[in-house]
């Protein structure tokens, strides 16, 4: 009987699924299931094509491709990802009614898809901007769990030393994290401003959410950006409720993706990665072509309510929510296409899921056994690059004292 | 009777210098510079030295700004350094602010400081507070400039002196020249400093002509952040004040200099931070303070001044409580007569200082 290389694989596969099955039964079987289990891991699909949802365009003569091409390579580097920033949300959250997190904590879990989903779209030297629903962006910028979780424990090891907190981190070519609804947009706009200045071919990936994209002070972006033609793209982040307003009741109109009028447009599934990762290629090459700028407006939902001390559930049902979460789990998604693909191993996935928690574990024992800031830094960091300055303390003969 | 009037502002006396070139060596070439050359000057000179600053706001390119404070840059520098932008001053100011933070050095022009209300959120949530929201990863070297307070008949609306409110925030250096010297060796000062600067004009000052020293027409002149200037040296009494109202104090001395009260005059050229240093000095000195300003007395400058003298060393130097002098608790009003008596004036400056020293 001939059998296709095909076939031999998914044999090999169901059996060492077996057999790893059986592993936790068996002690013995599982010596046998890691043997065939690695010896099937070179035998994995290396690259393979998916279909994804065509955008819907607004001024634009053609679209985003509706096939996107994804590696293993990078299939795992993308599920790793974004488990690390679900698990990360989830245990900020359980340090958040702790009460070892306090103040403002606005999680993104649902959401990963768009973090991951742009950087894959972009390059590390390009830029990004986004509101304070900001903590799976600062991971994909470049800061580790370890240093999100200090910062959102208020702890010296933390991204910012403290000083911050969970709306003000920042890194190479990411600037935060920013308390004000919309603020951002505008400040997006500078950074693609300095791009082409500088005659780089970097682009600023610039982020709002559904609430904020009715703020004048956005549409005072779109004007310049558009005047200038600033290599900016104007994201914005539509997960349907704006703290506890639904977008039917803060919009004239919630198709954001045209609201930039003269600026062309793209609506994105915003809850499959590929589909974001292949609209933010997209746009970068439309900007990076001088042709900017451009919205894009990604369909996505978070699961937590708009803070930690919204439960998310008075103006939402729980069934909508349970309903996202069995239909369109961007991690889920992309996990099932993996699997289904032969990209991946049931088992390599827990593997990573195991790896990602013990991460997280570990990150977050730091974040509640590093120390708080010392009081002699109190000050600091009040200027840049400047002379040593004393400041007033509570009291007028307290004199603190200040360095760059 | 202006070159004599500049001679009594600079400090100098006209006979002094003539005697000096006479009987030592060449005194130094000084020039009559208006404020608004100064200002030209200091842009032009930074534009130059730093391909990185560029200037952006209303009117500033093709129309030469609109009180002529850039004129000719635009030709010079074209439109990649010299920006004309949309009455949009939320979105312009916020863009040069996210300029500022991916590496250039923005000088944003407000038309008035009453503009920047508008974008008020982006000048302190977005520029001043970040340095220290993220524990000095991120710098914001950007300029925020522009006419501050009353002009002459524009009313309410746009008559409001900034000062107190920029100077009430970390996170930003807050300027307040009132000479050329002083505009021109601040501004570069301000466009070289890492930091937010807010550097808050006067329209009524931009015409006038000041002696300016060779030192100061030199391409790197700067005028250090922070330190206030004894612009006339007094035992009698100490004015501070700043801007335009540095004016009226040397005019107010100049009359009282006539009845032998002279009259220490500090230009404090910096309102954040504020230098007290030199204020107490000079009180220790005299014993005797007066503070005037253009604008409101609720929270000013001069409150500042009065509590922090309260509470620092000079306070045990004072024969008499601070008097400060400054503009009527109201919005201003149109007509002149009104207008006229909404601000201080010399007669008042002058009255204070014998109220003070019980004359």
């Amino acid at each position: 009987m001939l059998l296709s290389v095909n076939s031999m694989q998914k044999m090999l596969t169901i059996i060492s699924n077996v057999l790893k099955g059986s592993a936790s039964k068996n002690g013995a079987a599982s010596e046998v299931a890691r043997v065939v289990a690695a010896r099937t891991y070179a035998d994995f699909t290396a690259e393979a094509t998916f279909d994804v949802k065509k955008c819907d365009t607004h001024r634009l003569d053609d679209a985003p491709p509706t096939k996107s091409v994804l590696t293993r390579e990078d299939a795992l580097k993308y599920y790793r990802t974004m488990q690390v920033i679900r698990r990360m949300e989830l245990k900020a959250d359980q340090l958040y009614k702790q009460k070892i997190i306090r103040g403002f904590c606005h999680l993104s879990d649902g959401q990963e898809a768009c973090a991951v989903g742009i950087e894959a779209g972009i390059k590390p030297t390009d830029h990004l901007i986004t509101s304070y629903r900001a903590h799976g962006y600062t991971y994909t910028r470049g800061v580790s769990a370890r240093e999100i979780l200090a910062e959102l424990t208020g702890r010296r090891g933390g991204c910012a030393k403290g000083k911050g907190g969970s709306m003000h981190m920042y890194a190479n070519n990411f600037y935060g994290g920013n308390g004000i609804v919309g603020a951002q947009v505008p400040l997006g706009a500078g950074v693609a401003l300095a791009c082409k200045y500088l005659d780089t071919d970097q682009v600023c990936a610039t982020l709002y959410g559904d609430g904020a994209a009715n703020q004048g002070q956005i549409f005072e972006a779109y004007n310049m950006a558009s005047l200038w033609k600033l290599p900016c793209i104007f994201i914005c982040e539509n997960n349907k409720y704006a703290m506890g307003t639904s977008v039917e009741r803060s919009s004239a109109s919630t198709e954001y993706y045209k609201r930039g009028d003269f600026i062309p447009g793209l609506r994105v599934d915003g809850m499959d990665i590929l589909c974001v990762k292949e609209a933010t290629k997209y746009a970068a090459d439309l900007c990076r072509a001088g042709k900017g700028p451009i919205v894009m407006e990604l369909q996505t939902y978070r699961y937590h309510g708009h803070s930690m001390s919204d439960p998310g559930v008075s103006y939402r049902t729980r069934e909508e929510i349970q309903e996202v979460r069995s239909k369109s789990d961007p991690i889920s998604l992309l996990k099932d296409r993996m699997l289904a693909n032969n990209m991946a191993s049931v088992e390599e996935l827990k593997e990573i899921d195991v790896q990602v928690r013990k991460e997280i574990e570990e990150a977050a024992q730091f974040a509640t056994t590093d120390p708080e800031p010392p009081l002699e830094e109190l000050c600091n960091h009040i200027f840049y690059n400047d002379a040593p300055l004393e400041v007033r303390g509570t009291l007028p003969w307290t004199k603190l004292k200040s360095i760059s | 009777m202006a070159l004599l009037k500049s001679c009594v502002r600079s400090g100098r006396n006209v006979f002094a210098v003539i005697l000096r070139r006479e009987l030592h060596k060449t005194a130094p070439a000084l020039v009559q510079v208006t404020v608004r050359d100064a200002l030209t000057q200091a842009m032009d000179e930074e534009l130059e030295r730093d391909e990185r600053v560029f200037l952006m706001g209303e009117e500033v390119a093709q129309y030469d700004g609109a009180y002529k404070v850039s004129r000719g840059l635009w030709k010079k520098y074209g439109d990649k350094r010299i920006i004309d932008t949309p009455i949009t001053e939320m979105g312009f100011a916020g863009i040069a602010v996210g300029s500022a933070m991916a590496g250039l050095r923005p000088i944003c022009e407000f038309m008035t400081f009453n503009f920047s209300m508008q974008a008020i959120d982006q000048i302190i949530n977005s520029a001043a507070k970040t340095s220290y929201m993220s524990a000095g990863l991120q710098s914001v070297p950007i300029v925020f400039r522009g006419p501050n307070g009353h002009s002459a008949g524009v009313a309410a609306q746009h008559s409001q002196c900034f000062a107190a409110w920029y100077g009430h925030c970390p996170g930003l250096k807050v300027l307040s020249p009132w000479s050329a010297e002083d505009a021109k060796g601040l501004l570069k000062a301000a466009i070289r400093d890492d930091n937010p600067v807010v550097f808050l004009e006067n329209e009524l000052l931009y015409g006038v002509a000041f002696e300016v020293s060779e030192e100061a027409q030199s391409k790197d002149f700067v005028v250090p952040i922070g330190k206030a200037k004894v612009e006339r040296q007094g035992t009698r009494i100490t004015l501070v004040s700043h801007s335009r109202y540095v004016g009226h104090c040397l005019d107010a001395a100049a009359v009282l200099a006539k009845e032998g009260i002279e009259c220490e005059v500090i230009n404090l050229r910096s309102i954040r931070p504020l230098d007290m240093e030199t204020i107490e000095s000079s009180v220790a000195k005299t014993n005797h303070l007066v503070t005037v300003e253009g604008g409101w007395p609720q929270f000013g400058v001069g409150a500042e001044i009065c509590a922090r003298i309260m509470e620092g060393p000079a306070f045990n130097y004072l024969d008499a409580p601070v008097i400060r002098v400054t503009g009527v608790d109201i919005p201003m009003p149109y007509a002149k007569i009104l207008e006229d008596n909404s601000v201080p004036q010399i007669k008042d400056i002058i009255i204070s200082v014998k109220k003070s020293l019980n004359i």
